[in-house]
């Protein structure tokens, strides 16, 4: 069973190399976006199981997302990611799921 | 009281891709043990040895302090920030990766190995506009001595990052002691022996072995060794 994660960056090269890595395993289903719009929306359409917030969200526009995708899912998993697609990301993950 | 956390070197988790062998103190890529993410914010601390000629093609970072520092041999680094720099031993390389930054690193000689540490820490606030820099350290004034190379302040000695951390490098005769006080409250301590045997807070460490201690305002050390080596890495407890 594929985990289905979305991730949300500003950084468009970032979330071109997330896209790569999240789907390379098979047991991840990776989206990832780079607007708050398209985060809202694909938490609408999708199934998430966790989602990962990166780089160059500013503390305002996170606090409304937080409150946004979790009035939508209330047991959806939000966490920091960290590195920009480095070698935290499996660790980051597991960690949240587990 | 005073607490510790100990990671025997042979406990680190290890990752032999030929031209890359190298060890993780913390979880990192495919390594995952739940017991080894972070002491405070400490996240990273990688022991790469990397063959002659080959490195880490461009890839990006974001909000992370990034702190290099060669043991042997030297690193060829270029950004997209425009930065293109050989860092050698008795240097140091820091890059604030913040709002987002490239880089690629590789070993500068080709007949050489190099042996690297890559150290992370969680930085104090998030999306900051990245920066680089690099120093060439005086290496005779750390020996019998905590020779500072890092700390927050621009105008302090060795180079600076975001975020409430001290670091430290000393190469010490046998027999030496002293006691390293802790420079901020709150703040812990992760030794890392580079080479040699030493004896921190009680604890006997060989090389590549690392202490953890916090819930203290100082640390008693001593070199059982002649030459022993040691970064100490003084670094706030809670994540930010």
């Amino acid at each position: 069973m594929q985990t289905t994660i979305l991730y949300i960056g500003r950084d468009t090269e970032i979330t071109v190399v997330m896209n790569r890595l999240l789907n390379a395993r098979p047991e991840w289903k990776g989206i990832c976006v780079c607007t708050d719009d398209e985060a809202i929306e694909i938490c609408q359409t999708h199934e998430i199981d966790l989602v990962l917030l990166g780089n160059g969200i500013d503390a305002i526009c996170e606090k409304a997302l937080r409150a946004k995708l979790t009035g939508l899912k209330p047991n959806l998993k939000i966490i920091q990611h960290y590195g920009g697609g480095s070698g935290l990301l499996y660790g980051e993950i597991m960690s949240a799921l587990n | 009281m005073s607490q510790f956390i100990l990671h025997k070197e042979n406990t680190r988790g290890h990752a032999n891709h030929g031209w890359l062998n190298a060890h993780h103190s913390f979880s990192f890529a495919n390594y995952y043990n739940p017991e080894r993410m972070h002491f405070g914010v400490l996240r990273v601390l990688n022991d790469d040895l990397i063959d002659g000629g080959m490195g880490f093609g461009s890839h990006p970072h974001d909000n992370m302090e990034i702190i290099t520092i060669p043991l042997a041999g030297a690193i060829a680094h270029k950004d997209s920030m425009g930065n293109s720099a050989v860092i050698k031993n008795g240097e140091i390389q820091v890059m604030s990766a913040g709002t987002g930054v490239s880089h690629s690193e590789f070993n500068a000689n080709a007949g050489e190995q190099l042996n690297l540490l890559q150290i992370w820490l969680f930085p104090n606030k998030k999306n900051v506009t990245p920066r680089y820099d690099q120093q060439t350290l005086d290496v005779a004034a750390r020996h019998n001595n905590f020779q500072q190379i890092l700390s927050p302040n621009a105008d302090d000695a060795g180079v600076w990052i975001h975020q409430d951390a001290w670091f430290s490098l000393g190469n010490f005769d046998e027999g030496f002691e002293t006691e390293y006080k802790i420079k901020k409250a709150g703040n812990g301590v992760y030794a890392f022996v580079i080479s040699g045997e030493v004896t921190i807070n009680g604890q006997v460490l060989s090389k590549r072995d690392g202490l953890g201690v916090w819930d203290t305002d100082s640390i008693s050390f001593k070199a059982n060794t002649a030459g022993a080596e040691v970064l100490l890495m003084d670094i706030p407890m809670e994540l930010n």
